[in-house]
């Protein structure tokens, strides 16, 4: 008799069960982002050809100087990287070198860009059919990867560079030093 | 205007449903005597006027009134008709604006054409489905209004996702609601019937018509959806086990289980509280599904994707119904008297398995779907996917499989096993010859894609088995609706099992005139085109495939570049011969001017999609059967008086 009491509440138990859970991640959403398998490693090597006039291209062997740089996949195409052009002015204006991977992309491209953001890069490597970007285990544009001076990937960005994380950012080329 | 009219016809519809709720209760606690015929014209008024205010925000993107929030930012003036008219739905507002039109018009439709129920029971469950429609006008009403206006509106709006943009967004989504949110009759049903204590064979046989109703749409809507995710997303697959997808099949599984539970409480007076707890789960499903997929909380690649403030919207209201109905089921089961008693062989035995077997698989379904939320509570991060669901729910449908081919041929109350497998003497023997047959001719394959072409032999052959011997003109059209529904999962059986097996892929890069092979077809790219349409630009290739016999044809897949928003789809292109379909995907241009290619030879796939069909025709042949009993029974007794 008590079996059959406590059975006719398990549907509800069951159900409470799935609220608590649902209601879980919910209110703490998992955080979802594809993170590169090569943050604590060192950058794959690659070549990149120039796409800006007057502006070198890229080349792993540009983060071994000693110096912590920023390096950020981007494409004139890709609307967050219009939405993160401040964030990198203001990183530049303290004094953060910042290279670029240009991602299917076309100079004339690149070059209104620029002129239309502003242009806080050094380098800008052209990765025509995204091999680099690949090899870097990035799944998207914009990201941005902190490297130290000896070629080492110390963090990633995934997404656009809002104004809350250039603090962040700033923290990881700090302890990159 | 036209916006001001939906929303005005949203609160009102709202206000109709307090009044419907309000009413009911007055009616039961016999407060008010005519609150019993008004709550009828309440319900249709209420339904019409969803209708109305659904009406409305098509019309809004048929005028392309970018003045409108929702019309701005998921549709273009620049579109085709076909999608203004049906991008109405492809966006959040409007897909649960749809919802609840459906809802209220299901609401509208019993309290119209209901005439078998107990009036007390009529009113209880009008009332249940008011109180439902109420928490999800409120949804739509304050979080997330379809008819919000913007000022200044833009000169244009930000266009469709482009793989909506597709004969099948006009028709799989409503079809699809209109059994995921038929089954709230189902549940109201039986909140009613728990509230007045009515749960009998009357009830079932009133809440049979409704359910088969709901469950026919579900089929049909699931099939559309395969088959279009299998043309559209160019991944050749036709089930990906996608929490969205899964949504669907939940409630398809519990709804499917209550059609046979409902069959015994019916005819047998049997699995009286089962059936309920059943009917309760089937909405519960479904609202759950519209949870996982309307709050993001599943499907979104980003964190911030999720709108906390809509998931607890629909959380709050999961609770409230869903848990209302099972505190009310424990609450009032004890008042359910025992059903009638059978014996563990027979057709109630058989059907007590199949509902088992498909909880069971509801069980695996659900336990899937939610574990990443789960596993995400803890910090590790995974997606469950086919190789799970595969392993655990396979098995398990192939032995309901075999329930199913089983059960229609026992009798009801008690069978005598010697004379069953005499009954069942050519099922075994056709899954015999089958499973041995395509080991001997096809080779070795695994274990489940062969012992799936073997069961589904059995389970055709023994479906058609209880038409042997009988006048096939005196057949009840219910029983070939059994028939033809369990016939039609034969052949969906089939069509799975040997297209798992055999499907045979190419993935190469050609240049123009290269050849190439994939299972006796040649397939040259002749050549590519540009083509221009109103919201896109596409190139095309132009493939001309030769069969082994010499015959040729020609297949033309585009990779489209849609503008508004910038998106590239790969439209494949399909040729379906009787044996299978050659599925073709047009890929990415080279650096060495090679095209991608992608070509599938999947042996009689269509078979999936044709016997989830005959799921569905099967359905409405019992459908039809059952109302004729019911109106010959009527015209007879009108004769004798």
């Amino acid at each position: 008799m008590k079996s059959g009491r406590m059975k006719r509440w398990l549907p509800l138990g069951i159900f409470a069960l799935i609220v608590a859970v649902v209601a879980w991640g919910l209110w703490r959403p998992a955080d979802r982002t594809v993170r590169s398998a090569l943050v604590g490693r060192a950058l794959p090597d690659f070549t990149l050809p120039a796409i800006a006039p007057g502006k070198p291209g890229l080349s792993s062997a540009d983060f071994r100087q000693g110096k912590p740089r920023l390096l950020n996949v981007f494409a004139s195409w890709c609307v967050p990287c219009i939405a993160e052009a401040p964030q990198l002015m203001t990183l530049k204006a303290a004094g953060i070198p910042i290279d670029a991977i240009a991602i299917k992309d076309t100079p004339g491209d690149i070059a209104a860009f620029l002129r239309r953001n502003g242009d806080p890069y050094a380098r800008i490597g052209a990765d025509a059919h995204s091999r680099v970007q690949l090899a870097l285990g990035s799944s998207g544009v914009p990201e941005t990867f902190v490297v130290d001076g000896t070629g080492v990937i110390r963090a990633q960005h995934v997404g656009d560079i809002r104004p809350e994380d250039v603090p962040e950012l700033m923290q990881a080329l700090a302890a990159a030093q | 205007m036209t916006a001001e009219t939906g929303l005005a016809a949203l609160w009102l519809a709202a206000a109709l449903a307090a009044l419907q709720a309000l009413l009911g209760a007055l009616a039961l606690r016999r407060a008010m005597p005519q609150a019993t015929t008004a709550i009828r014209a309440v319900a249709v008024v209420q339904g019409a006027l969803a209708a109305l205010a659904m009406a409305a925000l098509i019309a809004a993107f048929l005028d392309s009134d970018m003045s409108v929030a929702l019309v701005a930012t998921n549709s273009h003036s620049a579109k085709p008709w076909l999608y203004k008219f049906a991008g109405a739905w492809g966006n959040h507002e409007g897909s649960m604006l749809l919802w609840v039109t459906i809802l209220g018009l299901a609401g509208a439709a019993v309290a119209r054409f209901e005439h078998r129920l107990a009036e007390r029971t009529l009113v209880a469950t009008l009332a249940a489905q008011a109180t439902i429609a109420l928490g999800f006008y409120a949804f739509l009403l304050f979080a997330s209004n379809p008819f919000a206006r913007l000022n200044p509106a833009p000169p244009d709006g930000a266009g469709l996702n482009p793989l909506l943009q597709d004969p099948g967004l006009a028709f799989h989504p409503p079809t699809l609601y209109a059994g995921y949110v038929g089954l709230s009759v189902a549940f109201s049903f039986a909140v009613g019937a728990l509230v007045t204590r009515d749960v009998g064979p009357a009830f079932a046989r009133a809440m049979r018509p409704w359910v088969l109703g709901a469950w026919i749409f579900l089929t049909l809507g699931i099939t559309a959806g395969s088959y279009w995710a299998y043309y559209e997303l160019g991944w050749g697959g036709w089930w990906f086990w996608d929490p969205v997808e899964n949504a669907s099949l939940m409630p398809w599984l519990a709804a499917t289980a209550l059609l046979h539970s409902v069959t015994v409480l019916a005819t047998r007076d049997g699995l009286r509280a089962w059936t309920v707890m059943l009917a309760v789960v089937a909405f519960s499903m479904s609202m759950i599904g519209t949870f996982l997929v309307r709050s993001g909380i599943l499907t979104s690649v980003h964190a911030f994707a999720v709108d906390p403030r809509r998931g607890s919207f629909i959380l709050v209201l999961l609770l409230l119904y869903i848990g209302g109905a099972l505190a009310l089921f424990g609450a009032r089961v004890g008042t359910v008297r025992q059903g009638k008693l059978f014996e563990p062989f027979s057709r109630e035995g058989s059907l007590v398995a199949n509902n088992l077997l498909l909880t069971v698989i509801l069980g695996i379904v659900l336990i899937g779907t939610f574990y990443p939320i789960v596993a995400g509570a803890f910090d590790v991060q995974l997606s469950v996917g086919p190789p799970f669901f595969d392993s655990t729910a396979g098995p398990i449908a192939l032995l309901l499989v075999a329930v199913m081919a089983v059960g229609p041929l026992l009798r009801w109350r008690r069978d005598e096993a010697e004379a069953v497998i005499q009954r069942l003497f050519p099922a075994i023997a056709a899954t015999l010859a089958a499973g041995v047959g395509v080991f001997l001719l096809a080779g070795p394959i695994g274990v489940l894609p062969l012992a799936g072409v073997a069961l589904a032999a059995g389970l055709a052959v023994a479906s058609v088995a209880p038409l042997a011997r009988r006048n096939l003109r005196r057949a009840p059209l219910q029983l070939w609706g059994m028939v033809i529904a369990h016939l039609g999962i034969a052949v969906s059986l089939a069509g799975m099992a040997i297209s798992t097996a055999y499907t045979q892929e190419t993935l190469l890069a050609v240049g123009v005139g290269d050849p190439a092979r994939v299972a006796g077809y040649t397939v040259r790219l002749e050549g590519v085109r540009p083509l221009v349409s109103d919201n896109w630009t596409a190139i095309e290739g132009r493939l001309s495939v030769t069969d082994g016999d010499g015959q040729s044809f020609v297949l033309r897949p585009q990779v489209r570049y849609f503008t508004t928003p910038v998106t590239t789809t790969n439209e494949s292109a399909i040729a379906t011969m009787w044996n299978g379909q050659l599925y073709t995907v047009l890929g990415a241009l080279g650096d060495d001017g090679r095209w991608q290619l992608r070509l599938w030879w999947k042996p009689f796939v269509t078979l999936i999609w044709l016997g989830g069909a005959l799921i569905a025709l099967g359905g409405a042949l019992s459908l039809l059967g059952h109302q004729w009993r019911l109106w010959r029974t009527k015209q007879r007794a009108e004769a004798f008086t």
